[in-house]
């Protein structure tokens, strides 16, 4: 019966039990940026925000605002430049960025003025009273119109809005295309889109003259490269800039990475006004001037043979980052670089990448990064091949598929996809997906004249970035000029505490993933308790925990990476514990088991002690420790994986450690009076290796499907061409609800990662970038079209179907306005 | 998103909101429920001296079933109008259009003469007012009136109602022998305001069709009766006459195109229901 019960009970992990974090969340008990408090005399911070979308600032007038009863101070751009450097960037062009306006403005939304008082309220009544005289300049919108000799520039120091422009060649893609029997091209827009946490950003700052140092509280995620750059533009060392983060974040999907420029300039105000201040973004500045996804346009060419065998791609991006490239940007542009090829054999090709600046918001991290930019053209070609070709989606698409045999693959642009059997998940996804009965449904419903289609799309999810993928943007001389950057690490610590029990802290920052309910997991298996008695600290302080630029929760990097690392630290941790256990028991240390919180010798549970006394024991009788022993109260892993080189001299990259897959089916119907679009069914098969907490991925996978939904059907930053922002409210900028997301069947396969420690792959982002095309290429199909433009809106799909609009009969035209209300 | 500084009265009885009113004239805004106002104060776009919470007034808190008509007091939440007893039978087109109103947590708020006194040309409660030929009676100090919806409603976001008046009540007609009605609306999303709405009503004499969402206000026009060779080109002209709106969420044309088809769509069923 014991041994039946430990057998139910272990492993923890791969088991969905319920989340550690969930209680206090339900309770409404949850530690929020804004739940915290503020010590006494924290002044709150409102930023006033530039409505032109190009305007040199002539003149501030703060004194009606400053005389306010309740307000402490006013502060401009000139105000923080003293106190600041510049944001550092990736590329120069980023030179003299600063998170306020100083002279000119760039785009709507910028922060121009920051008044600080005793409560908000008070501080946005001193928003009405400041006066500023902008002098307008012509804006520039439209990326390709950026790039024209007579563009307006949006800063002058630079010779032009292209800051980066960069052209790679892998094989020998000319002769492909000469061979080639088929020439495919595809032209394609991605809208800039962003994830829209619940939470929008906080920040809680603090300056200490005496030490010259800050000391700043705030729901950023990483990527913790970032720490070094505000440093630089606060001008302290990185020890004189504690960064903490709250227990709980309301959500991120890379968003919170953005709320860097306002950590400065929140620092920078504390510094001013000798105050702690806080600001809390509301929903109207998040909509405005957070961060969003890159816009991208893409033109595409295949060299395709006559059976639809794709030779080679020729890529032509260009992306628009928004006012300013932001540091990590132009990262969503690299990010895929080692995955240019997707999911298939294509051994030639050629890249052209170049980067542009317009009169909007500032792009950055925001879920999929940079893949939907990617597969939205990749898999929009494989269907146009198809059709060109008059071939089955499906077959162009399998013909061209890694083949299992080929794993690991070694792909044109320097990725190594770790593991996989592609054709195996495609296989089981078209039967455990039902295809059959969808054609059925296709063929029926087209035969009683709806409108019904059928979209797929192969997708590799890369996960954990190396971090010196990002400098693939500069030429190998460059690099060398700038000093070689990779790899990825992940930090874990696990410790004992007196009276035995067990805590893990890692550097990893969730916004509501889970993270520590799958951490005591892994620990609890390793040390035979349960999941409660391990307690786990998620959350982030500079000053005191381990971590290094790489921490953060960024790039689906926990599953494979931060879990690993804690299952290295917990291991050899247990390892120590063993060799203690082993001298007590007076038997060898491999024969030491842990198991139901007891120590004992491998088939003899007599002899046996509590895990707590033992784990207890180096605190309390530390010169009782075996000889040559040390204490074992702690271990701390910093991993990182060999596999992540920096980019060599033929820009070839690995840019990320593991590369998940998904196959998605979409079924929809079109109807055919409003143009309305509902998915009949939609199928997801991912295979991220071996799932840590089922659950837990369902979420991940359900939450991507909504975003990449949105993405496809409702969400995209509008501008109009003078750069005012059409969607700055919820009721423009449309999220899906949970009245428009259908349930996706969810099939999983487990091919582990040979290259991290729990063979796990990351499966945070994969639908963000799976589902915008393969809803696309279910609505070209339902729809007979070549260009599909995101989002997929009612509107402009309808009067396809209506045919051209007559003219008003004659005689209804002397039929005036009042006729109508009769 | 914080409003600037306002006061705020919630009176026990109608005599006191009114003479708040009365003596405000402009500088207060009638606050019943919220759904609308509350965002405009907090993105400051409204700016009114005093807010009159008229939600504490008992008086004009019932439904009433009188002279043929559903009477229903300013402050009557969506919500309760949705749950009254009877309603599909009393009056059905308002147990069909109220689903489509917001969402259950917006309609548990917001009321029925509140939606009506916003006035949104995309909203389904005006549409349906004015489908059913219903009437608002306002009151102020000094006198009382009512208005029928059409010359109630006079643009975007625009009626009739003088500063010193406040919406007592809106009256909808109960239905009659014979008659069929029916709702139909496009939404990028479920719980929007309508891109397109549509309120049919069909008796034994005439055929009427409300359209909301297109033009600046809802507009009313009598149809040729489903199945008549007219009908399509009664609606063609309709979707002209109504010069339709552009918006970020759908053209002009495709407000023309739904007019024209969805429009039909809601006569004919309106007529079905009717046998």
């Amino acid at each position: 019966m014991e041994a039946k019960k430990v057998e139910d009970k272990s492993p923890w992990l791969g088991r969905s039990i319920g989340r550690l974090e969930d209680k206090a969340l339900l309770l409404g008990r949850g530690r929020f940026i804004d739940d915290l408090g503020a010590p006494p005399g924290t002044l709150e911070a409102a930023i006033l925000r530039s409505p032109h979308a190009h305007a040199r600032i002539d003149r501030i007038e703060t004194a009606r605002a400053r005389a306010l009863p309740g307000v402490t101070a006013v502060l401009t751009g000139k105000d923080i430049e003293a106190l600041t450097a510049p944001l550092l960037g990736v590329l120069k062009a980023a030179a003299h960025s600063f998170p306020i306006a100083i002279d000119r403005v760039l785009y709507v939304g910028e922060p121009v003025a920051i008044a600080l008082a005793t409560d908000r309220y008070i501080a946005e009544d001193a928003l009405d009273l400041i006066e500023v005289v902008y002098e307008a300049l012509p804006p520039v919108i439209d990326p390709r119109a950026a790039l024209l000799a007579d563009a307006p520039l949006l800063h002058p120091g630079l010779a032009s809005n292209l800051v980066s422009d960069r052209s790679f060649r892998y094989g020998d893609p000319e002769s492909a295309f000469a061979q080639a029997a088929f020439r495919v091209a595809i032209d394609t827009r991605y809208p800039r889109n962003a994830a829209t946490p619940i939470e929008t950003y906080g920040v809680l700052a603090d300056y200490d003259p005496g030490a010259d140092a800050y000391d700043v509280l705030s729901n950023f995620q990483g990527p913790f490269s970032l720490h070094p750059v505000i440093a630089k533009a606060l001008k302290v060392p990185g020890n004189r800039l504690r960064l903490r983060s709250p227990p709980d974040c309301g959500g991120s999907f890379g968003v919170k990475e953005g709320v860097f420029p306002y950590i400065v300039l929140i620092a920078a105000a504390a510094r001013a006004a000798g105050r702690t201040v806080k600001w809390i973004e509301d929903r109207l500045e998040h909509l405005a001037a957070s961060s969003c996804a890159t816009g991208r346009l893409t033109h595409l060419e295949a060299a395709v043979t006559g059976e639809g065998r794709i030779l080679a791609l020729d890529w032509d991006q260009i992306e628009d980052v928004g006012a300013t490239l932001r540091a990590p940007e132009p990262a969503t542009l690299y990010r895929m670089h080692a995955n240019m090829t997707g999911a298939y054999d294509i051994r030639h090709l050629k890249i052209r990448n170049r980067v542009v600046l317009t009169n909007k918001m500032p792009s950055g991290l925001n879920r999929g990064f940079g893949g939907p930019q990617v597969y939205f053209p990749l898999e929009r070609l494989m269907q146009r091949i198809a059709r060109k070709l008059g071939l089955d989606p499906l077959a162009v698409i399998r013909r061209n598929l890694i083949a299992k045999e080929a794993f690991p693959y070694r792909t044109a642009t320097g990725g190594f996809l770790d593991s996989g059997d592609y054709q195996g998940a495609v296989a089981a996804a078209l039967e455990e997906g039902g295809i059959e009965e969808l054609y059925r449904r296709r063929e029926e419903a087209r035969a009683e004249g709806r409108l019904y289609g059928i979209g797929f799309a192969a997708v590799v999810e890369p996960s954990v970035s190396n971090m010196g993928y990002i400098t693939t943007v500069l030429t190998a001389e460059e690099r060398r000029r700038a000093g070689q950057k990779s790899g990825a690490q992940a930090t874990a610590t696990v410790a004992i505490d007196p009276l035995g029990a067990l805590t893990v802290k890692v550097a990893s920052v969730p916004q509501g993933q889970g993270h520590r309910t799958v951490l005591s997991q892994i620990v609890a298996d390793i040390f035979g308790l349960e999941p409660e008695a391990v307690s786990v600290r998620a959350d982030l302080d500079t000053a005191k925990d381990g971590w290094s630029i790489a921490s953060g929760n960024y790039s689906s990097r926990f599953a494979p990476a931060v879990a690993g690392a804690a299952f290295l630290a917990a291991s050899r941790l247990r390892a120590r514990l063993q060799r203690i256990a082993a001298s007590q028991l007076n038997v060898a240390a491999d024969e030491i088991v842990f198991a139901e919180g007891r120590v004992s010798a491998r088939g003899n549970p007599e002899n046996a002690l509590s895990f707590s006394r033992l784990a207890a024991s180096p605190h309390w009788a530390p010169q009782s420790l075996p000889q040559g022993e040390e204490s074992a109260l702690s271990e701390t892993v910093f991993w990182t994986p060999p596999q992540l080189a920096p980019p060599n001299d033929k820009d070839e990259i690995n840019s990320s450690l593991c590369y998940g897959f998904i196959f998605d089916i979409c079924a929809l119907e079109v109807d055919r009076v409003t143009g309305e679009l509902r998915i009949d069914r939609y199928v997801s098969m991912h295979d991220c290796g071996p799932l840590l907490h089922p659950a837990m991925v369902a979420g991940q996978v359900n939450g991507g499907f909504a975003h990449g939904l949105g993405a496809a059907l409702f969400e995209e930053q509008v501008y109009d061409g003078e750069g005012n922002l059409l969607t700055g409210t919820f009721a423009d900028y449309l999220i899906p609800t949970v009245k428009e997301v259908p349930a996706p069947m969810v099939l999983h396969r487990h091919t582990p990662s040979p290259l991290t420690p729990l063979g796990a792959k990351g499966v945070g982002e994969g639908n963000a970038m799976s589902t915008p095309v393969t809803i696309a290429n279910a609505a070209a199909d339902a729809l007979g079209l070549d260009e599909v433009t995101l989002p997929l809106q009612p509107s402009t799909l309808a009067p396809r179907l209506y045919g051209p609009e007559r003219r008003r009969k004659e005689k209804t035209l002397a039929r005036g306005r009042d006729a109508v209300r009769e | 998103m914080k409003p600037p500084r306002f006061d705020y009265f919630a009176p026990q009885s109608s005599a006191e909101a009114l003479a708040a009113l009365a003596e405000e004239g402009g500088e207060a805004f009638i606050l019943a429920g919220g759904q609308s106002l509350l965002p405009l104060l907090t993105m400051r776009l409204a700016r009114p001296r005093l807010l009159i919470d008229i939600m504490r007034i008992e008086e004009w808190r019932e439904i009433r079933l009188e002279g043929g008509a559903i009477r229903i007091g300013a402050g009557v939440r969506q919500a309760e109008l949705e749950s009254f007893p009877g309603l599909a039978r009393h009056q059905p087109l308002l147990a069909l259009a109220l689903p489509f109103v917001g969402h259950p947590q917006t309609r548990s708020r917001g009321t029925v003469c509140g939606s009506i006194a916003f006035a949104d040309p995309s909203a389904e409660l005006p549409l349906a007012l004015l489908a059913l030929e219903g009437q608002v009676h306002l009151r102020s100090r000094q006198r009382a009136r009512s208005l029928a919806a059409a010359d109630f409603f006079t643009g975007t976001m625009a009626s009739a109602r003088a500063e010193d008046e406040v919406i007592e009540a809106v009256s909808f007609p109960v239905a009659g022998e014979g008659c069929g009605y029916a709702f139909r609306e496009v939404t990028r999303r479920g719980g929007d305001f309508a891109i397109a709405a549509f309120a049919a009503f069909v008796d034994e004499r005439s055929a009427r069709l409300g359209v909301g969402g297109v033009a600046d206000r809802p507009f009313l026009r009598f149809m040729p009766r489903p199945g008549t060779k007219d009908l399509d080109e009664a609606l063609d002209a309709f979707a002209f006459d109504l010069e339709a709106r552009e918006d970020l969420h759908a053209s002009a044309r495709y407000r023309r195109e739904l007019v024209r088809r969805l429009g039909r769509l809601a006569l004919e069923e309106a007529e079905r229901c009717r046998a």
